[in-house]
């Protein structure tokens, strides 16, 4: 074992459909290097358990530059593990302790119903996005740069929203699996730009109506999801959200 | 885009609203409850106190606002429970280790335990006071009936005091999280204000938890005769 290198117990999450009872299992891991990450840690593990024959874990995974939102991984009670914004990928096993024992389970929501193991089906929000996380623009030229003059704060603040990657954390670490501040992200994003106030009315209802059609919780504002979003997008959102909500619902 | 036509009351933001204006209504009644009921303070053998207990059972305005308050505290206690089942329904399998003090309050996680404390709280605390004053007003004998040796009475009981700082405890954190909480609910987020809000809060459940609780406290040590 070289210098610094971690013998550690995971206790994962195995499943083998959402139609069957899952467990968690003990696999002890040797001789993992503090500069691998989290998810290279279980491609060392898969590996040990297809050369004894055994089925790897599934697990998502896709860029590993904390980009893509696709690893998920509830590491130690905490999506994505205890690091604050970062993504399962982006999490480097130095932030454990040799002989550590960690447990992996997968997002857990009735809305995110698991596929195999520690992947979940997370097409929930994409069918909230298809619902009006989009404007309805006919494609052409690029309009004159300065067409359209927005405020500064109000391109930060929209841009700032954008940043959500979709990965779910927020659903993941709600006590109420409340899926309320990826909508809100999505939805502001829109709500504070001129193109996206031809359709807010229309947007917010859509988006709001399809993610209880889903079976997300309510949002009780315990601000789990901001603290625990990699991107740090924030509870003012859910704010906007709200306000966009009760406004659209008067204009009728 | 298509434009969904969704039941407001029945969505989910719809109930999130009606909790938070709900709760921020049973707020101003605390307000209200507390200013009066501090008039004990006052020490003058209940004259100060009972003048305002009279005055609270008998004006036809306190008398109306007494039906919308029940009715905020029953559609808060009832869109309580209904989100709180759909939140358990929301998640049925839950997490083998949950690390929930990375990133919230305790208290702001317990709402539905600490509302269901107060709950049961209240009705002891309707059956301690208000239900006698409610019989006495039914039998035209309001003129005659003394809040405030019914106080004493109460708070001379050592089981009751300890009820009641377990009742103004549950309160203080309920409050601690539903201040703050109405505010974002209704959409009220600033980077300006909501430290500001949030500090309000923290200090209204703490004077209103403190000066309830010096009530009982006083009465049961004698200081208050």
């Amino acid at each position: 074992m070289s210098h610094g290198n971690m013998n550690l117990t995971l206790k994962v999450w195995r499943q083998k459909s959402d139609k069957v009872a899952g467990k968690l299992i003990t696999y002890p891991v040797q001789d993992i290097s503090p500069d691998m990450s989290f998810l290279e840690m279980f491609d060392v593990l898969n590996e040990q358990l297809i050369t004894k024959g055994e089925e790897p874990i599934a697990f998502d995974h896709d860029c590993r530059e904390g980009i893509c939102g696709m690893c998920s991984m509830f590491i130690n009670g905490q999506p994505h593990g205890p690091k604050k914004g970062v993504t399962t990928c982006q999490l480097h096993m130095r932030s454990f302790k040799n002989g550590d024992t960690i447990v992996v389970e997968p997002w857990r929501a009735a809305a995110f119903p698991v596929i195999k193991d520690l992947t979940v089906d997370r097409s929930a929000f994409d069918r909230i996005i298809s619902k009006g996380g989009f404007i309805s623009v006919n494609t052409g030229n690029a309009q004159d740069a300065n067409n359209l003059p927005i405020p500064k704060p109000d391109a930060d603040k929209a841009f700032e929203a954008a940043a959500c990657i979709g990965c779910g954390a927020c659903v993941a670490t709600c006590k109420n699996s409340s899926a309320m501040l990826f909508v809100s992200a999505k939805i502001s994003q829109f709500a504070l730009l001129p193109q996206g106030r031809v359709e807010a009315t229309a947007r917010v209802k859509n988006m709001v109506a399809q993610m209880d059609e889903e079976g997300f919780g309510n949002c009780t504002n315990t601000g789990a999801c901001e603290v625990e979003c990699p991107k740090g997008i924030s509870l003012e959102n859910i704010a906007r959200m709200n306000r966009e909500f009760y406004v659209a619902n008067m204009k009728e | 885009m298509s434009n969904t036509s969704g039941n407001f009351l029945k969505s989910s933001l719809g109930k999130k609203i009606q909790m938070g204006l709900t709760g921020l209504f049973l707020i101003s009644f605390l307000v209200v409850h507390c200013l009066l009921n501090s008039f004990i303070f006052f020490n003058d053998g209940g004259a100060t106190f009972n003048k305002g207990a009279f005055f609270m059972a008998t004006n036809p305005l306190i008398r109306i606002i007494e039906i919308v308050l029940f009715v905020g505290l029953i559609l808060h206690a009832v869109q309580a429970l209904v989100l709180t089942m759909q939140n358990n329904k929301a998640r049925p399998v839950k997490y083998a280790v949950n690390n929930g003090s990375a990133n919230s309050k305790w208290y702001s996680r317990s709402m539905g335990i600490l509302g269901s404390l107060l709950l049961m709280f209240l009705i002891i605390h309707l059956s301690h006071f208000w239900v006698d004053t409610k019989v006495a007003q039914l039998n035209g004998k309001i003129n005659e009936h003394n809040t405030y040796l019914e106080i004493l009475e109460v708070f001379h009981n050592p089981i009751n005091v300890i009820i009641y700082l377990l009742g103004i405890i549950s309160l203080c954190y309920h409050l601690m999280h539903g201040f703050q909480s109405s505010f974002q609910t209704l959409g009220w987020n600033h980077p300006k204000y909501t430290p500001a809000i949030k500090l309000i809060g923290f200090w209204f459940s703490i004077i209103v938890s403190v000066l309830f609780a010096a009530m009982p406290i006083a009465i049961f040590l004698g200081l208050i005769q």
